[in-house]
């Protein structure tokens, strides 16, 4: 196999590993502040702060390694993304200090205050809009080349059907996701009167999650015809991923089996966010960088999967640590820890 | 024009972003290592008070890391950001460290949660202890590969410039070049010197304002001590980092030093002013003592600002910065030493206002010294991005929206600043020392403990 093609499936399950737990994070924000709004924050309050307080950190650098490792398998992208995506890029840096920062002082600092929750609420929302810009972008029509470089058309960019249900998608996507995964948790907990209320959450979110993802690609097909055949060629896989959603629905309707409900919402979105990858390639900047003219050298790739295979071995008994820690070990679930 | 005005502002908010970012990275790297230490002489000891000592400032030191991490991602992302086309260009080679940097620190993050939550779920308090060395040496280990690319942006090396691409590349040798070794030992140094002038600084405030207790004059102790011990350590580093300079990076070494003729026993300039016809005048002249820290040799050959072509010379003011880096370097030597030679007397008392006082100043002088210290090291560096290789007017984005970005995060570091410096007050006033004694070890006093 190819660096590139080695690079490219790397770093898209780093990005689909930040997808899945900074929409937890992101989701769980926005929920804790909904709840605290309608008087509800007694129930499930507790029960996020127990999950995020000790793995907040860990969705920052999932983000740090994915655009680290882009840059470093296709230093072109640097070159584009660069230039263009100033403004949004900005934009999220702050929305994510915000984020980050804020969640330490509350947590580990003063007491709660409502400007604090406030800003973790929204800033989950913002945050993931401002980084599908990014995605948004790379399809094509957005950007332009002249001779003194690159310039993001903005105008065509908020004017535009497709990227706007982009928006719409990661927002309802990151609820939904969130919410599944609250489920699963607070049911580990047998935190009853948590795990119903996130339950409807769920339930809730669910709707628009598959609109939007509809939306999307009706919108896709107008917008870059190519990309839309290459994904109806591989209809199977956006086939599997609805597939998962009807399946992850039924076991939370029915309230059974938490846990593996949340694991086909993220077998429901692997399906479509590879199916999304793989039917983008070979471009990662439509038209200006395929994987095949924008990857590195031979040395730097060799170097970078030998350093990213080191990293893994030291990295996996560490996660694996944290998560019996705090995640899995049913006493610190409970809050008996 | 406009594009200068991109450049300058490129340039302007990458300074910013680290400007801020580096106190903060600078702790995050220094603390563990007091904590830790902390932490081992508590269980060594059988004393609560260190223990105590470790946990509380474990509990601050969260804190910053959370500024430090989100400025870090700033930064990450502004790399890319401000200067595409060197990113386009470096990122075929520098990216190895870049990427084994998340690394380190990923392992950090994680053992730092670990350690965290886990205070009294040991049986054993070594084994609470071990979770900290993983944090000490993930800290170390991000320092290190993010000195190795600064360092190769001084000293490129590991690779052959065909056209406008990297051939031959070896990502090794690239992060192995000249400036490497001087520059993380000077890193790593001055980051464990300044962290444990503030903390020695924090409990001097302390003493001085409100109360001494048996608490506070051990950490002053010990971190004092911490202190002297790298003070030394980072003079070495920064005498090793001067005879690299002269030896690999000699415009650097000449702009800082206003050694304009290159010549025999060259005399070290410091302070002083400039004139129009660059004559220097009100300076400290030590003779032959620029040679002696260039070669370690009073007579050798040191080469002057006349070698290098006037547009690839660094600006001249650097010289204050590395004056002023060396000042507060010494100054911390001093003010530990002091209290140390104090201490051993029997007559004397080291805890008297005035030396107090000076271990006050020594927190933010310390800082201070660090920032100069890293200005000196860019700035020294100007024209290049890449030395030799990339000057910074062509790394920079070409988009016009830079300035009204720089105000935005002018804003949000100030916002993260004033914050950041309000929480960790609250923090501690609201759970006083006495209290927390009282409150985890009830039993030590009548155990024989003072508190």
């Amino acid at each position: 196999m190819s660096y590139e093609i080695i690079g490219i499936s790397v770093l898209w399950l780093f990005l689909y590993g930040y997808l899945i737990i900074a929409s937890i994070d992101f989701g769980a924000g926005f929920f804790a502040y909904y709840a605290k709004r309608t008087k509800q924050d007694h129930i499930i309050n507790k029960l996020i702060s127990r999950y995020l307080s000790p793995v907040w950190e860990v969705t920052n650098v999932f983000f740090v390694f994915f655009f680290v490792g882009l840059v470093g398998f296709f230093p072109d992208t640097a070159y584009y993304f660069g230039q263009t995506l100033l403004v949004p890029g900005s934009i999220a840096i702050i929305l994510l200090a915000i984020r980050g920062s804020f969640y330490a002082f509350e947590n580990y600092g003063s007491k709660q205050s409502n400007v604090y929750m406030f800003l973790y609420g929204a800033t989950g929302l913002f945050i993931p809009a401002a980084l599908s810009t990014a995605l948004t972008i790379s399809e094509g029509g957005f950007i332009e080349e002249t001779a003194d470089g690159v310039h993001l058309l903005t105008g065509e960019l908020l004017t535009s059907p497709y990227s706007w249900s982009v928006v719409f998608l990661a927002i309802v996507s990151v609820l939904y996701i969130s919410s599944a995964f609250l489920a699963f948790y607070a049911n580990r907990a047998n935190d009853l009167p948590a795990r119903d209320l996130v339950r409807k959450y769920m339930l809730f979110w669910s709707s628009p999650t598959i609109i939007a993802s509809l939306t999307t690609f009706i919108f896709m097909s107008q917008h870059n015809e190519r990309h839309f055949e290459k994904m109806l060629d591989l209809w199977w896989m956006f086939g599997l991923s609805v597939a998962f959603f009807l399946a992850a629905l039924y076991l939370v309707y029915q309230k059974k089996q938490f846990g593996l409900a949340f694991i086909f919402v993220m077998l429901q979105f692997f399906f479509a966010f590879f199916g999304y990858g793989a039917s983008h390639l070979p471009y990662l900047i439509e038209p200006f960088v395929t994987i095949q003219s924008g990857v590195t050298n031979d040395t730097m790739g060799l170097a970078l999967v030998i350093s990213f295979i080191l990293g893994l071995l030291l990295l996996i008994p560490s996660l694996i640590l944290l998560m019996r820690l705090f995640l899995f070990d049913a006493d610190y679930v409970k809050g008996k820890k | 024009m406009m594009e200068f005005d991109s450049v300058l502002m490129s340039r302007l908010l990458t300074t910013l972003t680290l400007g801020f970012h580096i106190i903060f990275a600078t702790i995050g790297v220094g603390i563990p290592l007091m904590i830790s230490i902390a932490e081992f002489i508590g269980i060594k000891k059988n004393d609560p008070h260190y223990t105590l000592l470790a946990r509380r400032w474990a509990r601050g030191f969260v804190i910053t890391v959370a500024v430090g991490v989100v400025t870090g991602t700033a930064i990450g992302l502004q790399l890319s950001l401000l200067w595409p086309s060197f990113m386009q260009l470096a990122g075929n080679i520098i990216s190895l460290p870049l990427f084994l940097e998340t690394f380190a620190f990923f392992f950090e993050a994680i053992f730092l949660g670990i350690y965290l939550y886990t205070w009294d779920r040991f049986k054993k308090p070594i084994y609470h202890w071990l979770l900290s060395l993983p944090v000490v040496i993930g800290a170390g280990m991000s320092a290190f590969f993010i000195t190795t690319v600064n360092s190769f942006m001084n000293t490129p090396q590991g690779f052959q410039l065909e056209g406008d691409k990297f051939t031959n590349v070896d990502p090794i040798a690239a992060m192995f070049n000249p400036a490497t070794p001087s520059k993380v030992f000077h890193v790593l140094t001055s980051s464990y010197l300044t962290s444990a002038a503030i903390l020695a600084a924090i409990t001097a405030f302390i003493i001085l304002k409100k109360k001494s207790t048996d608490y506070h004059k051990k950490a002053l102790k010990l971190t004092l001590t911490i202190t002297f011990i790298f003070a030394i350590l980072t003079a070495v580093a920064g005498d090793l980092s001067a005879k690299f300079l002269a030896k690999e990076q000699p415009e650097k070494l000449a702009a800082a030093e206003w050694h304009f003729e290159t010549e025999e026993g060259a005399d070290l300039i410091l302070y002083g002013t400039l004139d129009e016809n660059n004559e220097i005048h009100n300076e400290i002249r030590l003779p032959n003592a620029l040679s002696f820290l260039a070669f370690n040799d009073f007579q050798s050959e040191v080469i002057g600002l006349d070698q290098i072509p006037d547009d690839e010379t660094p600006p001249l003011w650097i010289h204050y910065m590395f004056d002023l880096m060396v000042t507060l370097g010494m100054y911390a030597l001093f003010v530990s030493s002091m209290f140390l030679l104090f201490s051993k007397m029997k007559r004397w008392n080291e805890h008297n206002k005035w030396l107090l006082w000076l271990v006050v100043i020594n927190g933010p002088a310390a800082m201070l010294a660090t920032e100069f210290g890293w200005v000196f090291a860019e700035v020294g560096r100007q024209p290049w991005v890449l030395r030799g290789f990339m000057k910074v007017t062509d790394g920079a984005t070409t988009s016009p929206h830079v300035d009204w970005i720089f105000f935005l995060f002018l804003l949000l570091y100030i916002l993260l600043g004033v914050i950041c410096v309000t929480v960790l007050r609250k923090l501690f006033k609201n759970n006083p020392v006495e209290v927390e004694l009282e409150h985890r070890y009830p039993d030590w006093k009548e155990r024989g403990g003072q508190s």
